[in-house]
């Protein structure tokens, strides 16, 4: 079914991972990710994971959630994990039979990238597990508008943004409920060449078009009766807010990053 | 002759995540074919996840669903001949309109019969004319007409089908009133005319009188089942489901609770007439003083 999607999905909860304020958990994932591609050492991939594995403890994430969210990425993990593993060039051969050589260096490379992947796309899913898409945008919003200055349209793109992300779930619905009206009569979306399920997902395409197209104007209506005329001047209801958990998920992100260097130094 | 059976139909949604819902739970339902079955009960109370069982587009959890005996999920052939056999009208079906004329839209579902070009047209026809759609709207896109005759088209997309057992969930939803009894007469002519079973599934008590049984859904379960006399006469059960009563039924009650003796199975306007006449009468020909 497509409502088990759990892409960008929002896990409400009450946790002190929930309590963040979006901006700092929006600066934390990207140096998580930066973190990420400064490790080299085992050690270092074995620090991230006890950091990812600490923040699903304390969010109440459960690691199902996360294989879920992984398994559309099936794909480009394994197709990573091949190419590492078969066009490492390399002299410490491990395996060879005719044109086919896996060496050391590559199984290592493998294995390595596809951690990173994996890691790197987890983190990304706690945030939007943790962080309602309202408050991520918010967040976003908070910290690009110094290219305000630069006439960024850093409002309108946020503003795009809520919109987008509010609609995902609402066009997944209206999909699943318009393929259930034409497999009712009888459409055949699962067998057939490649060009007759091309042709078969046209009632599929045409009724969601129009239907998005019907709530993008009942939306700008809805938003032009309440006399919405852009950001300017825009109070908010929800004001962000950095408290004292903030500053110790700061110290602990840079506890990660200090650890990480180290054991790069090291290199353990 | 039974037509359709569930047993121990279960559904449970998002199995395993904290989203998990149980809509269907443990429920067993045999309807015999011709009858006119109204499906009621407050939002989310399952409803529209068992007529999706119906047809197959839900595997049920646990459970089976038989369609004349055999279990509609026995293979691929059975359950493509279950989505011919059992015709589903989802809520607002006009969202569902597609093709570039209303006639390819109605002929969308035969032409999936895989039926040959005379057959094929003679269903979309004589569905059109079953739903009061003129032949003038033929060559017109479908998503230029009013919001009536969308509905109507949409339902004659099902009906060409020839479908033995009808669904519709909500089918006069957004009608007005002379709109929605106009469509309900044309569908049950259309149900006589073929004997089919037919499904409703309906917050308006009113259509709910006309069905020949009701079923009251609940959190997943039945609550209440029988004639809409039957279902009615047991006011307080229903509306402690969150339903309401047929206006004539509620005046019954009111009517009650003031001490006047009308029977707890009234629920149609003549009925009403009737019993309120009957105790008129007596009461003048007891003589007492008004």
């Amino acid at each position: 079914m497509l409502k088990d999607i759990t892409l960008g999905q929002y896990f409400p909860g009450d946790t002190p991972v929930h309590r963040l304020d979006p901006r700092t958990k929006l600066l934390l994932t990207v140096v998580y990710i930066v973190a990420l591609f400064m490790v080299n050492t085992w050690g270092g991939y074995a620090l991230c994971i006890a950091a990812l594995g600490a923040v699903m403890a304390v969010s109440h994430i459960r690691p199902r959630a996360l294989l879920k969210g992984l398994r559309p990425l099936v794909f480009i993990i394994v197709f990573t994990a091949v190419l590492n593993l078969f066009f490492t060039a390399g002299d410490d051969v491990l395996f060879r039979w005719r044109f086919i050589k896996i060496t050391y260096t590559g199984l290592e490379r493998a294995v390595s990238m596809v951690l990173r992947v994996m890691l790197l796309v987890s983190g990304t899913f706690l945030l939007t597990y943790t962080t309602s898409p309202l408050a991520i945008t918010d967040g976003l919003e908070r910290l690009l508008s110094p290219l305000k200055k630069l006439r960024v349209p850093v409002y309108e793109l946020s503003l795009m943004m809520c919109i987008a992300l509010r609609f995902i779930p609402l066009l997944i619905e209206e999909t699943d409920r318009i393929m259930s009206a034409q497999k009712a009569r009888g459409a055949d979306l699962e067998t057939g060449t490649l060009p007759e399920r091309a042709k078969a997902l046209l009632p599929l395409l045409i009724p969601l078009f129009v239907s998005s197209f019907r709530r993008a104007d009942e939306l700008a209506l809805a938003m032009e009766c309440r006399c919405y005329n852009g950001g300017e001047g825009r109070t908010r209801m929800k004001q962000l807010r950095m408290a004292g958990r903030d500053a110790v998920a700061f110290a602990l992100g840079g506890l990660l990053v200090a650890g990480i260097l180290l054991l790069r130094r090291l290199g353990i | 002759m039974k037509n359709i059976e569930l047993r121990g139909l279960t559904h449970v949604y998002s199995r395993g995540t904290p989203f998990e819902k149980t809509a269907v739970d443990d429920l067993d339902l045999t309807i015999e074919a011709g009858r006119t079955v109204g499906l009621i009960g407050h939002t989310g109370s399952g409803k529209s996840t068992l007529i999706s069982h119906l047809n197959a587009l839900l595997k049920p959890t646990e459970g089976t669903v038989l369609l004349d005996g055999e279990d509609i999920f026995a293979s691929k052939a059975s359950i493509r001949s279950a989505r011919f056999r059992v015709g589903v009208v989802f809520q607002y079906p006009e969202y569902q309109l597609f093709e570039e004329t209303v006639f390819a839209d109605i002929a969308y579902g035969p032409k999936n019969q895989k039926l040959d070009q005379a057959e094929v047209d003679r269903r979309v026809r004589e569905a059109a004319a079953f739903v009061g759609l003129d032949e003038q709207y033929f060559d017109r896109s479908p998503l230029e007409l009013s919001g009536g005759q969308k509905r109507r088209t949409a339902i004659a997309g099902v009906l060409a089908m020839e479908p033995e057992v009808l669904v519709l969930d909500e089918p006069t939803a957004g009608l007005d009133p002379a709109g929605r009894e106009d469509l309900l007469d044309k569908l049950f002519s259309w149900k006589r005319a073929r004997n089919a079973t037919v499904i409703l599934v309906t917050h308006d008590m009113s259509i709910a009188g006309r069905c020949d049984r009701l079923v009251v859904m609940e959190a997943g379960h039945i609550v209440l089942d029988g004639t809409p006399a039957e279902v009615f006469a047991r006011s307080d059960r229903l509306l402690s489901t969150g339903l309401d009563l047929p206006p004539s039924a509620h005046i019954a009650r009111l009517l009650r609770e003031k001490g006047v003796p009308v029977p707890a199975d009234v629920y149609t306007e003549d009925r009403l007439y009737e019993a309120v006449l009957t105790l008129w009468k007596r009461r003048k020909g007891g003589g007492a003083a008004c």
